[in-house]
């Protein structure tokens, strides 16, 4: 049991005094912080690998062709032959109008009518998706398909240049879970540094205890049940911040629709995630209490 | 829940043999201590202030193991016994304290009724006997009073009585009537007097030589420098010398 149960008239023997120390307020301050990473790092996680996941069977094929007409026309021909190819889920060419909307842009032409943009000689691309499996069979098996339709293009596979993102992406997630098992190691620090001081400022106490007969394991119970409660009002403090920051991030999240920042959720499993951590918390605040308290106990007589 | 075997019939209650007890590196303050006390015997510990009194009940109550020699209480050795087994040991030792060691939040009542509640004893068992304790220790109008409250006399009597409320087998009192006046200090004594003959131990230390001649058959134990010394005459020592 998380929180041992203890008589009331035995709860007595400890003066009550409930947070009227610093631990349950460090521990909500580390229970927000510590839900925060953990939510930033199961979004980012998730952001991650869906970036790794859109990126890793996909190729843009860039037809520079000086001919705008043969450009055209080989556009149309790779996106049929390789709408055809058994290792293509899909094959898009991209549209002019489309790439000039988003180069405008930087144009400054929201239309994309710009008519600098209008005249700068575009490439083709054709967008490619390859089917699960052999990508480096699938990927010889384009390049063959591309000298044959349109030579000279260029394939650009996304994880070529989207890859460091991810991988960066991925190395903040993993920081943010570094983070969120020190902040764990710091709640137990003070869950050890609180028991231990509990104990001293009730040194009197216990030794009274134990000269009339009680076991480790009572006075333990005692002081365990304390230390749980006050650092359980800490944890739920701390996460009601959090989940209130949370849901505002979440609130001004749901208008971001495009890009990157668009992969980033939390989803069934991190909200699980979250929702569990605090119990972790009061499981671990209770277990390193009494092991703290056993610990100390066992040096007296 | 006692954790401890039946004393052997015949037995010493507590046996000691040699006993030596230092702090640290510093010399012994208790050196070469030997006696039995037999079961239902009244004893007084004197001697003057230094000599080692309050030390050698520690070794009574058990709040201090010895540096050397051989301690056996109820026909257990107590040197080498595990810590864990130390508290099925503590329920039968009553302990009077010279500073009362009361818990100060906790009402008079409560305070008495530690070592029960502490045994496990129910809260409905726990009323009856906590009652006539406070009865008898003329406190009942001044059961909820907290500790720092009470006077020295009153917060004296309480703590006698949370060392006899659960009938200990062995009563260690260390100036149990220092705080109290002459009258209150023989009726404290009279207590004592009562649980011996119920078969009960008692080892009071005490300066008062007056409070020593009450108690017929009561036996001396005189401390000096550390050691065990000869007692004025007045009473016997030392107590059945094994």
């Amino acid at each position: 049991m998380i929180i041992p149960r203890v008589p009331v008239q035995h709860r007595r023997l400890l003066p009550d005094r409930r947070l009227s120390g610093p631990t349950p307020w460090i521990i909500a301050i580390l229970m927000m912080l510590t839900l925060l990473a953990a939510a930033a790092g199961v979004g980012l996680a998730r952001s991650a690998n869906a970036i790794g996941d859109a990126i890793a069977g996909r190729v843009t094929v860039q037809i520079v062709t000086a001919n705008p007409v043969t450009r055209a026309e080989q556009a149309a021909a790779l996106r049929r032959a390789a709408g055809a190819a058994p290792f293509v889920r899909a094959a898009r060419a991209v549209e002019r109008e489309e790439l000039q909307a988003m180069l405008g842009q930087w144009f400054g032409s929201a239309e994309g009518d710009d008519p600098v943009l209008a005249s700068l000689p575009l490439p083709a691309l054709v967008d490619i998706d390859f089917v699960d499996g052999d990508r480096a069979g699938a990927m010889a098996a384009l390049e063959t398909l591309v000298a044959r339709e349109a030579p000279g293009a260029r394939i650009i596979p996304h994880a070529e240049w989207l890859g460091p993102v991810a991988q960066l992406i991925r190395s903040l997630a993993w920081i943010a879970g570094g983070l969120v098992l020190l902040m764990a190691l710091a709640s137990a620090a003070v869950v050890i540094m609180t028991a231990r001081a509990a104990l001293g400022t009730h040194f009197a106490t216990i030794e009274m205890l134990h000269l009339i007969g009680a076991t480790d394991r009572q006075i333990a119970r005692l002081f365990q049940r304390r230390i749980a409660i006050d650092t359980a009002y800490g944890i739920a403090l701390g996460s009601l911040v959090a989940a209130a920051i949370l849901l505002l991030i979440g609130w001004q999240w749901s208008g971001v629709t495009a890009g990157l920042a668009a992969t980033a959720s939390l989803g069934p499993a991190g909200w699980a995630l979250l929702l569990a951590l605090p119990l972790l918390a009061i499981a671990l605040a209770a277990l390193t209490a009494r092991q703290t308290l056993l610990a100390a106990l066992k040096k007296m007589l | 829940m006692t954790d401890a075997a039946p004393m052997r019939p015949g037995g010493a209650m507590v046996e000691f043999s040699g006993v030596g007890l230092r702090y640290g590196p510093d010399a012994e303050i208790l050196s070469d201590i030997s006696f039995n006390l037999q079961p239902g015997s009244f004893y007084f510990l004197t001697g003057p202030s230094g000599a080692g009194k309050t030390s050698l009940l520690k070794m009574l109550y058990l709040a201090q193991r010895p540096s050397r020699g051989i301690v056996r209480l109820f026909g257990e050795d107590l040197v080498a016994m595990p810590r864990h087994r130390l508290p099925g040991f503590r329920r039968r030792i009553g302990v009077v304290f010279q500073d009362f060691r009361l818990i100060p939040h906790l009402s008079a009542r409560d305070n008495i009724a530690l070592p029960l509640r502490i045994a496990g004893v129910g809260e409905e068992d726990l009323a009856g006997p906590v009652g006539e304790m406070l009865s008898w220790i003329g406190l009942d109008e001044r059961a909820e009073a907290f500790p720092p409250t009470l006077s020295g006399g009153e917060q004296q009597r309480v703590a006698i009585a949370r060392a006899v409320i659960a009938r200990p087998q062995l009563l260690v009192a260390d100036e149990p009537t220092g705080n109290v006046d002459p009258d209150m200090a023989m009726r404290l004594l009279g207590l004592f007097e009562a649980l011996n003959r119920l078969g009960t131990t008692v080892v009071v230390a005490t300066h008062d030589i007056h409070l020593i001649s009450r108690i017929e058959n009561a036996q001396m134990m005189r401390l000096e420098k550390g050691r065990l010394a000869d007692p004025t005459g007045a009473l016997r020592y030392p107590p059945n010398r094994a």
